[in-house]
């Protein structure tokens, strides 16, 4: 049963916002303390967001299975079947490089759903709401983004060189240096947790989950995949580009084995993802600032 | 209190928002009407700093939304009950709020509580009806305890207990001395909630006026009296001074609220009537004679909003 009323109309001015003095506003004062918001409650909060959902959980369970699973798979078909004059002068690290040619997809699936899934769901303008400043939103999710990717690349690539070098030693494999151990691991996984976070700033842009995996995807394979067909002389050039330049062909100089001779060496890769992910961020930020959420 | 000046939303060609300039106070609820597609949604995403104004100003408490330091303790909002990620729980969902706003992590067993989704609080949101998921939504407007609150349509889709719920809510939210400004296309809903009226049609500001003023001035009351002696009971009214008007469909409308006066003239002169009845014409139709000449998409049909309009606006000539 209803005791509701309909409303008393009040008398006129009795509202007592009007007895306000000038500059003040009066009003409901909370008994919640005022906290001045920064950077670090932002990180809390998309860390939040990132371990809260299955998507997350998900991708990263599928990198490792890749990672971990590829590599223990191929470690042990060298071992079982390489004789040893064939594995001569052969990096034992190398062999981590398959489980990320797959892996890879991945991450850049979790890099763009950070950013993209926000706008299938309408989240975004939640959190815009409740973070105004939108270089701040973007930066949380970039900073955590990249430190799970990070570490959960870091544990599986270290755990797979590890258990590959064990496999492989004494098969007559070079003992790797402290540079290529540094390279194998810290290196790539550097490599791709920036390759991650490209992701999410292409998913900011396009502001779309699908879209967003298409492009990606398109940008780690379609390099290689044309190159291949390149048969043609006059093509010569923009094929080596393409070859030497294409994804796995990088994700390879960290493991010192690549298509061509000529081409990026050493860390290369990595301040080329570098460049591309500031450059990509760069453009979701001036997006993210001009367009309506 | 929320300022509104001159604000202005072209989308290309169009305008959305056209010079809307007005006052949201505290301490009362302030409803906010207009006809769908009239820019109401619109204006409060620019209150939000969601959309960016083509031209003119809003303010929260004197200061843009963008320079809030605070946001969800000044200003709380439920704009679109689904804007959540389906895959999250109703804790974690406003958990990530609380922590972006620095929130005591305890807000957010409270505002559950508050909103009657405690027994849910671990289940994904996906699985909510539309009146959890708007619980939940205003669940997130609580979440600060702020001083601002507003809501967009938050009775659509809900049953008459949440519908009865929320209004009682707001009505208490304006009584603690907060601003709440809610928007509605439905008058007769905000007839019951609001204390002021801001009423808008393509984007443009119809009235600005507390709810006592516009009942008073829309809200008239008038008799209905059928009668095969149309003529003289004309007359009869004429003489005892009570204005009366013949409706479309033959009947005649005296103003006021005089059924006893015109049954006692009519048995007087020995006029015999079928029908002397009491009506009120309702606030809706006062609203949709307001909104008439700017609503956006008119259903096609033979009996256009514009048939009763001139039927009231011939009786209360």
């Amino acid at each position: 049963m209803s005791t509701h009323q309909p409303p008393m109309p009040q008398a006129p001015g009795a509202p007592d916002w009007q007895a306000a003095p000038g500059g003040s506003y009066p009003g409901y004062t909370s008994p919640i303390p005022v906290v001045r918001t920064h950077l670090g409650h932002a990180v809390a909060s998309e860390w939040t967001k990132i371990r809260s959902v299955r998507s997350t959980i998900w991708t990263l369970s599928v990198f490792v299975f890749l990672v971990v699973g590829i590599g223990l798979l191929v470690g042990a078909l060298v071992s079982a079947h390489a004789s040893e004059s064939s594995l001569s002068g052969t990096n034992p690290l190398s062999f981590g490089f398959f489980g990320l040619l797959v892996g890879n997809m991945c991450v850049i699936t979790l890099g763009v759903l950070t950013t993209a899934s926000e706008y299938g769901t309408g989240m975004i303008r939640t959190t815009m709401t409740a973070c105004p400043s939108r270089g701040r939103v973007l930066a949380a999710k970039a900073i955590v983004f990249f430190v799970v990717a990070f570490v959960v690349s870091l544990v599986s690539v270290t755990f797979v060189a590890m258990v590959q070098s064990s496999m492989l030693s004494g098969s007559g494999t070079e003992s790797p240096s402290g540079g290529a151990w540094l390279k194998a691991t810290v290196g790539v996984s550097l490599y791709m947790a920036l390759l991650g976070l490209l992701a999410l700033f292409v998913g900011s842009i396009i502001r779309h989950s699908a879209g967003g995996i298409t492009i990606m995807i398109g940008l780690v394979l379609a390099p290689l995949v044309l190159a291949l067909f390149m048969a043609t002389e006059s093509l010569h050039s923009v094929r080596d580009f393409l070859f030497e330049y294409s994804f796995p062909s990088q994700l390879g100089v960290f493991y010192d084995s690549t298509l061509s001779g000529s081409g990026p060496r050493g860390w290369d890769p990595l301040w080329i993802m570098l460049g591309l992910a500031a450059v990509a961020g760069a453009g979701a930020y001036a997006l993210l600032r001009n367009r309506d959420v | 209190m929320i300022e509104l000046d001159g604000l202005t939303k072209r989308y290309g060609e169009k305008v959305a928002v056209d010079g809307l300039t007005c006052t949201v106070r505290p301490g009362i609820v302030t409803g906010f009407l207009g006809p769908n597609g009239a820019g109401k949604s619109t204006t409060m995403r620019m209150i939000l700093g969601l959309d960016h104004p083509t031209a003119g100003d809003v303010r929260i408490d004197g200061s843009r939304y963008e320079q809030l330091t605070d946001p969800l303790t000044c200003v709380g909002a439920l704009l679109d009950a689904k804007a959540m990620h389906g895959g999250r729980s109703a804790y974690n969902h406003l958990l990530c709020l609380a922590q972006s706003n620095g929130i005591p992590r305890a807000r957010v067993g409270e505002v559950l509580e508050t909103v009657g989704l405690m027994a849910v609080a671990r289940q994904k949101a996906k699985g909510f009806s539309y009146g959890m998921s708007q619980r939940l939504g205003i669940a997130a407007a609580l979440l600060g305890d702020p001083r601002i609150l507003m809501f967009d349509e938050p009775v659509n889709g809900l049953d008459p207990e949440g519908i009865h719920w929320i209004r009682n809510l707001m009505r208490s939210l304006a009584a603690q001395g907060r601003t709440v400004f809610v928007s509605s296309h439905l008058m007769s809903e905000m007839a019951q909630t609001a204390d002021h009226l801001i009423v808008i049609g393509q984007g443009r500001l119809l009235a600005d006026t507390s709810m006592a003023d516009f009942i008073r001035r829309h809200a008239r009351s008038y008799v209905r009296v059928r009668s095969p002696q149309r003529e003289r009971l004309l007359d009869a009214l004429h003489e005892a001074g009570v204005t009366a008007v013949e409706a479309a469909d033959g009947a005649l409308e005296a103003e006021g609220d005089k059924a006893e006066q015109i049954g006692e003239l009519a048995a007087g002169h020995g006029i015999v009537l079928h029908e002397l009845s009491p009506r009120q014409a309702s606030l809706e139709e006062a609203f949709m004679r307001l909104t008439a000449g700017s609503v956006e998409y008119h259903a096609q049909s033979a009996a256009a909003p514009g048939n009763w309009g001139a039927d009231r606006q011939g009786g209360t000539a």
